[in-house]
């Protein structure tokens, strides 16, 4: 029996037995929040605390127990008939539960990452994958993967995608890697992955590009650091220079998150390093800028308050105090101020080749 | 020289057309200020002056009074209507003036709670009945047993108003004593808010020891019995308080009084004035003791008015204010009214202008009370229906005054508030102070006005804390079946997951209902149970309510 199976019987059984004897039944789940995490620079991810949240059973959470105890025995389902349910798969199969339903997606996905939470395991053990993969990977690597009919090993050769990629799947866990490759570069945006793809950067620099797309996906976090692990070699990150960037998409992979700190150790890459834009780029290279909104003002100073990574690395409070100072922001794109090809050219064989200018 | 001879002034041409102007010109040029501006109110203010009378008179003789009101379709806006009552009947020689003299009665300015304060109303009845029908009016009345019962038909002579006797004899008469009048006029009947109807349900409701016949042109008898067999205590008749008296009234009372010097008038008419208060009051208006009453000019009378301004008196004393009483009140609203809520209050009395007064509220909430639109207020002054002039009453005011919000009605800025609400207000004064003769809405003095919000406030808190556990428990009740619905769910679930049998289910269900309801306590039942109130009496109910018309 797996293991997501076994805990599941097992709260139900605990509540099933409290119910029996008229006592108040009771779930608990860690709280899922920066609040409840600590980081250290060993083992380099955000760690739970270990405060908890008990949801007792009682008129007000009457509706909520019942969504989660409904979606665990979907789970239950799921992994018996070793099956697999999207995240939006699943808020669909909601709609047979009558008043029990999810209104929209983001109430089934938190009850999942309740679930998660509460037995500490990934949602693809539960049965659950992400809607969206997330992540393009292309240069120098060959990735091993089974053919789902066949199971037939198949050798995927990810520098023979010409102008297009190769996708990540949501479930990277099976996967194997062969490459000579010195670096692995994550990039945020498709744009800029692209363009690098087309000069065929990582033939110039023997490395394997990543594109993100924005936020990291589990399965894009687990594919770089198990890949990453494996090859035993160094991850880069290359963002748009703001608190967006810096915290949301690098911050992220590197670490993990608050949300989802109980699946953090296995979906973290705690070697990478920000490569650029940092704020001192936006002075060297003379960037072209915008000016930051409160908004964003605002991610700043909550980074320095609240966010544990920050709070240990001396480097981004001052990175942060910098660009504040600036009140600007800078894109990848506004390299092309200095000609299309200065990213290509310039821009990154001099990030690459000089450490000190990177971030932790 | 001025030739005297010669009549060509401008005074003497203005002579040709001064003269005295009759009674009857009196009546049209005012009847408005009498109610009887047209011929709908005509009829009501008609029934309105006789039963008013009726029961003054009953009330006075210390008896239960049983009122007869019936109205008869002669033809195309004509109409008889007779009142009849068993009150103590009135002797001979009255009877002629009471009817047929403008401005006689016992009632003028008489410091007294009582329906009448004007001794104007039936005799203008009597008029214009003569001036639309030409037909004299008809009374019978017996003073008890052992006497006869006299009949009379009365006009009044329009010149000198003064009784015109048509016919006059004795009649046999089964009733020990009473009145009865009887009058055709010019006249039409509605129904709705305005109505004769309304009248006598108000007046049902405001005298519950009062039983009321009613014979409507169309339709059954509707007979309105009291609910109660307890004579209202009799009112007290008190002296006018200084604070109260304007300049005519206290140039009328110098010439009528029977005191010989200005300080015995100023003690023996007034309540609380005392020697030292008469001397205080006299000294300040600069008006010497030992003048004769007679001899008091009219800008000495300034002065003494002004002298009272300036003299610290004690308030008029309050126990001839008789209230209804919040139990005979709220008896007289729930025979009217199948609701599921009602509030009482009647408050203390207080002082304006040295006229005693005090203010009852009475509120019915919910049950068959209509919950669209405005709510519905009932206005009384000495336990007389007011129909007309909303707008312009003090109680209305006090209303919109009042913030109903807080007491869970809706109501947009100063406006009369909205929902189930039947709101009964009731002034009672030795003199209520009226914006017009007809008696229809009442002035707007601060001191009422605060004693009515005083008193609406009142009723108004229970009420909101009435509401507020209704929303509770209706929540509550929302909230149980909010957890009924998710509690299959849960055993469902479970069920499963642990691949458990029916009776498990079953068993998880009824536990959790335990669980999660049982421990939640008893809920009252405010459902509205329209058999709750037994003082209900739907006769009372129905009339007035055909349809819904108004006009001000």
């Amino acid at each position: 029996m797996s293991d997501a199976l076994k805990q599941i019987k097992e709260a139900a059984t605990k509540i099933y037995d409290n119910i029996k004897q008229k006592q108040k039944a009771e779930l608990s789940a860690p709280i899922r929040s920066l609040n409840n995490v600590v980081y250290n620079v060993n083992p380099g991810f955000f760690e739970l605390k270990g405060q908890t949240k008990k949801r007792t059973l009682t008129a007000n959470t009457v509706k909520s127990f019942a969504q989660t105890l409904r979606l665990m025995s979907l789970s239950k389902q799921l992994i018996e008939s070793e099956d697999i349910a999207t995240k939006r798969e699943a808020y669909y199969v909601s709609k047979n539960w009558d008043e029990a339903r999810f209104k929209e997606q983001t109430e089934s996905d938190s009850v999942m990452d309740d679930i998660e939470a509460m037995f500490q395991v990934n949602r693809e053990q539960l049965g659950f994958i992400a809607d969206e993969h997330g992540g393009s990977v292309a240069g120098q690597l060959i990735v091993i993967d089974k053919d789902t009919n066949t199971g037939e090993e198949l050798r995927i050769d990810c520098t023979k995608f010409g102008s297009g990629s190769y996708s990540i799947p949501s479930d990277v866990e099976h996967l194997q890697f062969k490459t000579d490759a010195k670096a692995v570069i994550a990039i945020e945006t498709n744009g800029m992955f692209e363009r690098l793809n087309k000069h065929s950067f990582w033939k110039k620099q023997n490395c394997i590009l990543v594109s993100m797309g924005g936020v990291p996906t589990r399965a894009c976090r687990r594919f770089i650091r198990r890949l990453s692990d494996d090859a035993n070699i160094p991850v880069y990150v290359f963002t748009d220079g703001d608190f967006y960037g810096y915290f949301n998409i690098y911050r992220t992979l590197k670490v993990g998150s608050g949300n989802a700190a109980h699946i953090n150790e296995f979906f973290c890459v705690p070697k990478a390093k920000f490569l650029g834009i940092t704020p001192q780029d936006i002075i060297d290279y003379k960037l072209p800028t915008h000016p930051m909104k409160e908004v964003d003002m605002k991610r700043g100073r909550d980074a320095l308050k609240n966010d544990p990574f920050v709070k240990s690395h001396k480097e981004w409070q001052e990175a942060i105090k910098q660009q504040s100072k600036l009140g600007k922001r800078a894109e990848q794109q506004a390299l092309a101020k200095h000609g299309l090809n200065f990213v290509v050219s310039d821009y990154l064989p001099e990030k690459l080749a000089n450490r000190g200018s990177w971030l932790p | 020289m001025v030739d005297l001879a010669l009549n060509n002034s401008k005074a003497h041409e203005l002579a040709k057309s001064q003269r005295e102007i009759s009674i009857a010109e009196f009546f049209e040029r005012n009847r408005h200020l009498l109610g009887f501006d047209n011929k709908r109110k005509a009829l009501l203010t008609t029934i309105k002056e006789a039963v008013d009378n009726s029961l003054d008179a009953c009330e006075e003789a210390d008896i239960l009074p049983e009122i007869i009101v019936e109205i008869t379709e002669m033809g195309a806006d004509r109409f008889r209507v007779a009142i009849e009552d068993n009150g103590p009947g009135i002797v001979k020689e009255q009877i002629p003036k009471i009817f047929a003299k403008l401005l006689y009665g016992s009632k003028f300015h008489k410091m007294k709670m009582q329906r009448g304060q004007q001794g104007i109303g039936i005799s203008a009845a009597v008029m214009y009945s003569q001036l639309t029908t030409g037909k004299p009016a008809r009374i019978i009345s017996k003073i008890g047993a052992g006497h006869p019962a006299l009949y009379y038909e009365l006009k009044i002579n329009t010149q000198t108003n003064n009784p015109e006797i048509i016919s006059e004899h004795v009649k046999d008469w089964g009733k020990e004593s009473g009145t009865r009048i009887e009058i055709d006029l010019e006249a039409s009947y509605n129904k709705g808010r305005q109505s004769v109807d309304e009248y006598i349900r108000e007046t049902a409701i405001i005298n519950p020891h009062v039983t009321l016949i009613y014979q409507p042109p169309k339709g059954e008898q509707l007979m309105l019995v009291r609910v109660t067999e307890k004579k209202p205590v009799q009112p007290v008749e008190i002296k006018p308080h200084p604070y109260g008296v304007e300049m005519g009234m206290l140039i009328k009372m110098l010439q009528v009084t029977t005191a010989k010097t200005v300080k015995q008038f100023m003690k023996e008419d007034f309540s609380r004035v005392s020697d030292k208060v008469a001397e205080e009051i006299l000294e300040n208006a600069q008006v010497l003791s030992k003048t004769k009453p007679k001899n008091v000019t009219r800008e000495m009378a300034e002065r003494i008015i002004e002298g009272i301004r300036n003299t610290k008196i004690m308030m008029p004393p309050t126990d001839c204010i008789v209230p209804i009483g919040s139990e005979l009140l709220e008896r007289g609203l729930k025979k009217e009214i199948n609701a599921e809520f009602y509030a009482t209050v009647s408050r203390t009395p207080n002082v304006y202008r040295g006229n005693p007064f005090l203010v009852e509220a009475s509120l019915a909430y919910g049950g068959d009370i209509p919950s669209e639109g405005g709510i519905e207020v009932m206005r009384f002054a000495n336990k007389v229906p007011l129909l007309y002039q909303q707008g312009a009453c003090a109680i209305n005011e006090s209303v919109c005054q009042t913030n109903w919000k807080s007491y869970g009605l809706q109501q947009s800025g100063s406006n009369l508030p909205q929902g189930p609400l039947v709101l009964v207000v009731h002034i009672a004064s030795v003199w209520v102070p009226f914006t017009s003769e007809a008696k229809e809405a009442i002035a707007h003095y601060p001191e009422i006005i605060k004693e009515i919000k005083l008193a609406i406030q009142e009723v108004g808190r229970d009420l909101g804390r009435y509401v507020n556990k209704k929303k509770k428990v209706k929540d509550e009740m929302k909230k149980r079946s909010y957890i009924e619905t998710y509690i299959p769910h849960i055993s469902e679930a479970l069920k499963d997951i642990l691949a458990l049998s029916d009776f498990a289910e079953s068993d998880i269900k009824d536990n959790l209902s335990y669980l999660l309801e049982h421990t939640r306590g008893k809920l009252d039942n405010l459902e509205f149970n329209p058999e709750a109130n037994t003082e209900y009496d739907e006769n009372l109910a129905r009339i007035g309510r055909e349809e819904e018309e108004r006009d001000e």
